[in-house]
């Protein structure tokens, strides 16, 4: 007992645990700041968002607001049509991804499940398209879309979502596919199950990590999406909040009151279902991330 | 017709659909006929939303083509222009790759040190594993917006603080010296924490102690260790981090697009945004699809040279 605590109080001051000690917490301080570092510009914003209007050209600029602007919030709304471009954006990335996500099981399932002619060279295909950035694929789509009349709606930016989800997706999902057992499908077949139903009532149970994974991802992806919103959509009450976004900063330059301040709230509103997202689901989004590095 | 003629009947016909497919038995027709079912919806997003338009713009762009009248054949004219007519054809490219050439090392550099720290199995690193994280999830339209604002030359606070220790900050976003490292900073901002130090923390931890223990037997410190145990064992990561690293730095668009529209005098003018002007801006279809494809060359042969390089440093287990 004795020589246990002299050992640990000598350790104090031997050079190797002193050492570790002083590393561990030369490490927590580098890390607390940087996490400020990281952090100060969201933490600018969300003040810069309650303030009011002459306070964002007061200098030195003040940290906080002398009395929170909550009004602010409600008042992006009255202003520019942020409710309809949340609900665009809401409805394209549900639908996107419910695409993405139920087409790319279907497609995956073929080709982790069944030998077929033409499979082996399809998938290869559909790897190779992997390498080619999406700019080249662009102006024939939009041209596609001009002759389906779909200019201006949200459609172009959804439905192709539903034939297949995308290369990445369909590799992805069959990676997964292929690391499950088939005694589980054959168990099911000897029982009389068809092939859908196996799908559904064996394999999609236990698909559920890498579904909620690549919805989540599929979720980050549409919503940030710009280029996309800027092709297809002209007019203010078809746009998705980050073309909104764009529309409500370019305005701003316009003569009038300043509505920076409320430029800040919409772009705290714009980011928040995106963080909500990752605190619930956080454990899907390191996974995902994870699984798309190692394996790809 | 007796149900055993009715059962002849349908197995001719379906040993004659085995036979034009080259099967012998029925369960594999079958299999093959599901199979091909399951896969009809990428079968036609694959023609119509890839195959197709990769071949149309390949067509296109040989032709001048306005969306409003036919397109017309033009030979290489396009791919001529782009070389030796377009002003702003070698600057965009090049600037794009000198984005791509800070963005990609340094961000790499420092998420790999983030993943470091992190990953000394301290307590609470989930929590900066979050703070970290977060500035990725920013929208690029609310990044360039509220940069704007954090910017501003003369009531943003980073000018205010560089004013406390005696710097006279730059104009930043509207001067033509600052505008390309406000973009490059802006992203190394968000690159940081985002995907790629998730991807190498999990690098960093499925690299065997055993390995760090016989380091230490052997007397390793800790620049050796690193040199000579982590850095091999998580070169496949870090191959995987640059080659995503250097395709997406190549196709910046909306960051720039939204906090400088490409100014002030062409200094963010990158390669993606001449793209899309030309193509949705001017609606010279034809020449779009040639930088396109000009584009899409590029990152390939960037991509297999990368992968030529990496027999050189990249190390893979059990190989």
């Amino acid at each position: 007992m004795t020589t246990k605590s002299i050992s640990t109080q000598r350790g104090l001051f031997s050079s190797y645990a002193f050492r570790r000690k002083a590393s561990t917490v030369t490490s927590y301080i580098v890390l607390t700041l940087l996490g400020l570092m990281f952090m100060f510009p969201w933490f600018y914003t969300m003040t810069g968002s309650l303030k009011a209007p002459h306070e964002i050209y007061l200098f030195p600029p003040p940290l906080f607001p002398e009395l929170a602007q909550f009004d602010n919030y409600p008042e992006v709304f009255r202003r520019v049509l942020f409710g309809r471009w949340f609900i665009n954006s809401v409805t394209v990335v549900t639908l996107a991804t419910l695409g993405a996500v139920m087409s790319s099981t279907l497609v995956a399932y073929s080709f982790a499940r069944f030998r077929w002619r033409g499979r082996d060279a399809l998938f290869a295909i559909t790897l190779a398209t992997m390498m080619l950035p999406s700019e080249v694929t662009l102006i024939p789509q939009y041209l596609i879309f001009r002759n389906l009349r779909w200019l201006n709606s949200i459609r172009p930016l959804i439905v192709p979502a539903w034939f297949g989800g995308g290369a990445f997706n369909i590799f992805l999902m069959r990676q997964f596919l292929m690391s499950l057992p088939r005694e589980f499908d054959e168990a099911a077949r000897i029982d009389g199950a068809s092939a859908l139903r196996i799908l559904v009532q064996v394999l999609l149970p236990l698909m559920k990590p890498v579904i909620s994974t690549l919805a989540v991802l599929g979720f980050i992806g549409a919503w940030d999406d710009f280029m996309g919103p800027l092709i297809y959509l002209s007019t203010a009450e078809n746009f998705t909040i980050a073309l909104g976004l764009r529309y409500f900063h370019v305005a701003e330059g316009q003569p009038g009151i300043p509505q920076t301040h409320l430029l800040m709230a919409a772009c705290v509103m714009s980011t928040t279902p995106v963080v909500i997202l990752f605190f619930f689901a956080q454990r899907y989004f390191v996974q995902g991330i994870v699984m798309s590095g190692i394996k790809g | 017709m007796t149900a055993s003629q009715a059962l002849v009947a349908t197995h001719r016909k379906r040993s004659r659909l085995s036979r034009l497919l080259g099967y012998d038995t029925m369960a594999e027709t079958r299999e093959c006929l599901t199979g091909m079912a399951f896969a009809i919806p990428w079968l036609l997003g694959l023609l119509i939303f890839v195959l197709g338009p990769i071949i149309a713009s390949m067509y296109l762009s040989l032709t001048k083509y306005d969306v409003i009248s036919a397109p017309r054949f033009h030979g290489f004219a396009n791919y001529q222009r782009a070389f030796f007519d377009d002003r702003q054809f070698w600057p965009s490219l090049g600037r794009t790759f000198r984005f791509a050439l800070t963005v990609v090392p340094v961000g790499t550099a420092g998420s790999l040190l983030l993943a470091l720290l992190l990953n000394r199995g301290m307590r609470g690193t989930t929590i900066y594993r979050t703070l970290f994280f977060l500035p990725s999830l920013t929208p690029s339209v609310a990044m360039a917006i509220l940069w704007g604002f954090l910017l501003h030359p003369v009531v943003g606070p980073v000018n205010y603080a560089l004013g406390m220790v005696g710097i006279q900050g730059p104009g930043w976003f509207s001067s033509v010296q600052w505008a390309l490292p406000s973009v490059v900073f802006i992203s190394l901002w968000a690159g940081f924490g985002g995907s790629r130090m998730i991807i190498l923390l999990a690098g960093l931890q499925g690299v065997p102690q055993e390995l760090y223990d016989a380091a230490d037997v052997d007397g390793a410190n800790g620049w050796t260790r690193f040199r000579n145990v982590t850095l091999p064992m998580i070169s496949p990561t870090l191959f995987f981090v640059l080659i995503i690293g250097v395709i997406n730095a190549l196709k910046v668009f909306a960051l720039a697009y939204v906090a400088t529209g490409g100014g002030p005098s062409w200094a963010t003018w990158f390669y993606a945004l001449h793209l899309y002007n030309w193509s949705f801006n001017y609606f010279e279809m034809g020449y779009g699809a040639a930088l396109a494809w000009i584009f899409a060359i590029i990152v390939v042969i960037l991509t297999m040279a990368q992968f030529k390089l990496a027999r050189r440093w990249v190390y893979y287990m059990g190989e």
